[in-house]
């Protein structure tokens, strides 16, 4: 049973108006899900054309190879690769684990158990709950807000409100504007060139005036190594401490999937200026596994929360170790 | 940018050179080494695979081992097959024989296609070019406002006509619009997607036959992983890009996506950007780069960058001013704008031989533009006499100073200290004793160590 939207969302006391999804909602959803079976067999099948059934069987020092190799081409690394598969190997060698099935069983096991890295759930008790979402350009953060907001309106019945405080890049904010409204929720506008934090101490104003539940913040996307604007996004995260007397509830990196070993350093430096408690793993529709995230998990400890999987505003969903480990090594 | 792996390779490396005498276990360790520094900075690996192969085979069997400094001869090896791996010594955008010249941007989303545009039209108007940018992604929410404002920002004419209309219909429109312009060059956006979605790849491959640009660039994150082959791959078959433009390669990706696609679609890399701001995309020259990975610096770059953001006669005045020892704080204001028109310095150090090493010791120290902003605030608080003899600074000044740049007392004296230092320097470069770079760092640059 994947993990679904009730056991990712850790709502408190808050009651969970879930609304039902309406009967004319109802084909859509089908095609959603054809959709997610289709987008995450691509990246299943081009694995398991790596990886073939008789790998398992005969484990020897070629087949050990080949499945390091796959696992590198996933960019799960090459540090964590080896840690995983030196495990793997030391079972099997002391017959704690036999060949075959039950292998590649053990081996989904220990991938499954890196990406399990702390808490798994996203925490909306405080109200609002602020969501402070960061990472490097281009990987998609304005897009997943977008969809967050319309996930969290239909499957809890929350009120959100996004924060546009990517004031650097043009159309930014027109961008954002053009989710809010699809993704039916409010939103506070900047002005290009105006201070995020300034913007995001308007956006809890107004949540708290309009009664929003939750506040998702957008922000500029940042090289990790620019110290100064690193910098500007500390600032934000102390922005929203002063106003709320806490920090943000939730702080997602948003990683995407065909990042290479930078994820890694990007975690790293992000986790350096704000409170990283997750990650969100976009564009795994493509043929790109996304192992880069089970690096971050088993390295960092920052577990993946939230995975894109497709453009449309429905296409985000809460992320599975287990579905995302078999996925990987093709099971 | 490709910082780890210039690292990692050079310290592998200088472990070779240091030898006397290789063998073939030396060399069968360094080439363990190189793989995975190689697949710890993306280079797929396939491709790793085959280059230490390569390299390992050319180093043992051409006689290297026997040579008289083989350390040195498996460096050059790998130094020549990095910059073949690259793409040898680099190429140009092929331009039409009867304007426009048309350049198709495709890539995934997010990894830069619009800002690389307007970077495009921008690097071209800088070269005398006119350029036109159209935009063609009606998919992403407000990607054309963004074309509308860089293009605008960049010089460009912007071809845009919403979200409505068929991207294709937009892009040939553009095209008769640019040529009745009599533009040099149109630049045609187009949606990021994914190479597997092949209903927007053949949309893709529908722009490039009704508009038959010259040159397909293919638009590749720096930060990329493994899967930027299948990517590559893919749009080589819808479109048959030309060249690839690297995008992102400012932050510390190590950039082994861009030596695998050249490596396995053999198209180059013709374009790196290198930072946010618009006139912040470089010609790509794979022979230097591979130097620079190497640690061998890149002065051709730095000569060019130099050539084109510092002011000749100004330099002449300069020069002058240094050997006849007249140099003054407002001289000395006056070079470090020079020196920061061609960009953050730790870009500009890089490309400097032995540098990278020396960067790599004042890490922690802030080789910092902020701390230029400072000093900067400092010589612009001192009036015109001070700056021309700062020996009259002493404690009253001194704190007049300190308060106007809002900075301290001991700033202040370590800039009139060090001014002081770099004025003995520099009467030792006239006469002909050059200091070494790292003590010219040290010494004038106002990297403190934190």
């Amino acid at each position: 049973m994947p993990k679904s939207w009730a056991d990712l969302l850790d709502l408190g006391d808050r009651d969970a108006a879930a609304a039902a999804p309406s009967p004319e909602d109802a084909p859509k959803r089908r095609g959603f899900l054809r959709r997610l079976r289709e987008s995450i067999s691509t990246s299943r099948e081009a694995l398991a054309a790596e990886l073939g059934s008789s790998l398992f069987e005969t484990l020897d020092t070629a087949a050990w190879e080949q499945l390091e190799e796959a696992l590198i081409m996933a960019d799960v690394g090459a540090r964590t690769t080896a840690e995983v598969v030196g495990r793997l190997e030391a079972e099997v060698e002391a017959g704690r684990v036999e060949g075959g099935e039950a292998a590649r069983e053990r081996l989904v096991e220990l991938l499954a158990e890196l990406a399990e890295a702390g808490r798994g759930t996203i925490d909306l008790r405080p109200d609002p709950a602020v969501v402070l979402i960061v990472g490097v350009n281009g990987t998609g953060k304005t897009t997943t807000i977008g969809k967050l907001a319309w996930h969290l309106r239909r499957e809890a019945g929350l009120k959100v409100m996004v924060a546009a405080a990517d004031t650097y890049r043009a159309a930014a904010v027109e961008q954002l504007g053009a989710w809010a409204e699809r993704a039916g929720c409010e939103i506070v506008r900047a002005e290009t060139g105006q201070d995020a934090g300034a913007v995001v101490f308007d956006a809890i104003a107004a949540a708290e005036a309009r009664g929003c539940d939750v506040v998702l913040v957008d922000t500029a996307g940042r090289l990790h190594t620019r110290h100064d604007l690193m910098e500007e996004l500390a600032k934000v995260g102390r922005v929203i401490g002063k106003r709320l007397g806490r920090g943000p509830s939730e702080t997602l990196i948003v990683v995407d999937a065909t990042t290479g070993q930078n994820g890694l350093r990007q975690a790293k430096a992000f986790a350096g200026a704000v409170d990283l408690t997750g990650v969100a793993l976009t564009k795994l529709d493509g043929t790109a596994k996304g192992g880069i995230a089970l690096a971050i998990a088993g390295e960092l400890g920052i577990p993946v929360k939230l995975i894109g999987v497709g453009e449309d505003i429905e296409d985000l969903r809460p992320f599975d170790a287990g579905e995302f480990s078999a996925a990987l090594v093709g099971g | 940018m490709f910082d780890q792996l210039s690292e990692r390779l050079q310290g592998t490396l200088s472990d070779l050179r240091s030898r006397g005498k290789l063998t073939e276990a030396d060399v069968d360790k360094a080439m363990r080494e190189i793989r995975l520094a190689l697949l710890e900075a993306d280079v797929n690996f396939k491709v790793a695979k085959r280059f230490v192969a390569d390299v390992r085979e050319q180093a043992i069997g051409a006689g290297v081992l026997e040579s008289l400094d083989p350390g040195q001869m498996v460096v050059k090896v790998v130094n020549e097959r990095l910059a073949e791996l690259m793409g040898g010594s680099g190429r140009e955008l092929a331009f039409a024989a009867r304007p426009p010249t048309v350049i198709l941007m495709a890539g995934l989303q997010g990894s830069g296609k619009t800002t690389a545009t307007a970077k495009l039209a921008r690097l071209l108007i800088g070269e005398g070019k006119t350029a036109g940018v159209a935009a063609c992604d009606t998919q992403r929410p407000a990607a054309v406002e963004q074309l509308e404002r860089l293009g605008g920002q960049a010089g460009a004419t912007v071809y845009s006509q919403g979200t409505e209309r068929d991207p294709v219909d937009i892009a040939e429109w553009a095209l008769g619009q640019a040529r009745t312009a009599g533009l040099d060059a149109l630049i045609i956006d187009t949606a990021g997607r994914l190479h597997i979605d092949e209903e927007l790849m053949a949309q893709l491959a529908e722009i490039k036959k009704r508009t038959k640009p010259h040159d397909v660039l293919l638009v590749v994150d720096a930060m990329t992983g493994q899967d930027a082959v299948n990517v590559a791959e893919q749009f080589a078959a819808a479109t048959e890009f030309d060249g690839v433009l690297m995008s992102k390669l400012d932050g510390d990706a190590r950039g082994g996506a861009a030596l695998s696609v050249k490596a396995v679609t053999g198209k180059p890399i013709l374009y790196a950007s290198t930072g946010e701001k618009l006139d912040q995309l470089e010609r790509f020259h794979p022979d230097r780069m591979a130097q620079r990975i190497l640690g061998m610096g890149d002065v051709l770059s730095l000569i060019e960058k130099a050539e084109k953001d510092i002011d000749a006669s100004e330099a002449e005045e300069l020069e002058r001013k240094m050997r006849q020892d007249r140099f003054t704080l407002e001289d000395f204001l006056g070079q470090l704008k020079q020196v920061r028109k061609m960009g953050p310095l730790s870009s500009v150090l890089g490309m400097m031989p032995g540098m990278g090493k020396a960067m790599k010791e004042l890490r922690g120290a802030s080789i910092d533009d902020r701390e230029l902003d400072r000093l900067e605030a400092i010589i612009l608080s001192m009036t015109p006499e001070e700056r021309a003899n700062p020996d009259v600074i002493r404690g009253s000044r001194r704190r007049r100073i300190a308060a106007g740049s809002g900075t301290n007392v001991q700033a202040v004296k370590q800039l009139t200290r060090q001014f002081e230092q770099m004025r003995k320097m520099m009467k030792l470069m006239a006469s002909g004793k050059m200091p070494s770079p790292e003590s010219l760092l040290r010494g004038q640059l106002g990297a403190r160590r934190r």
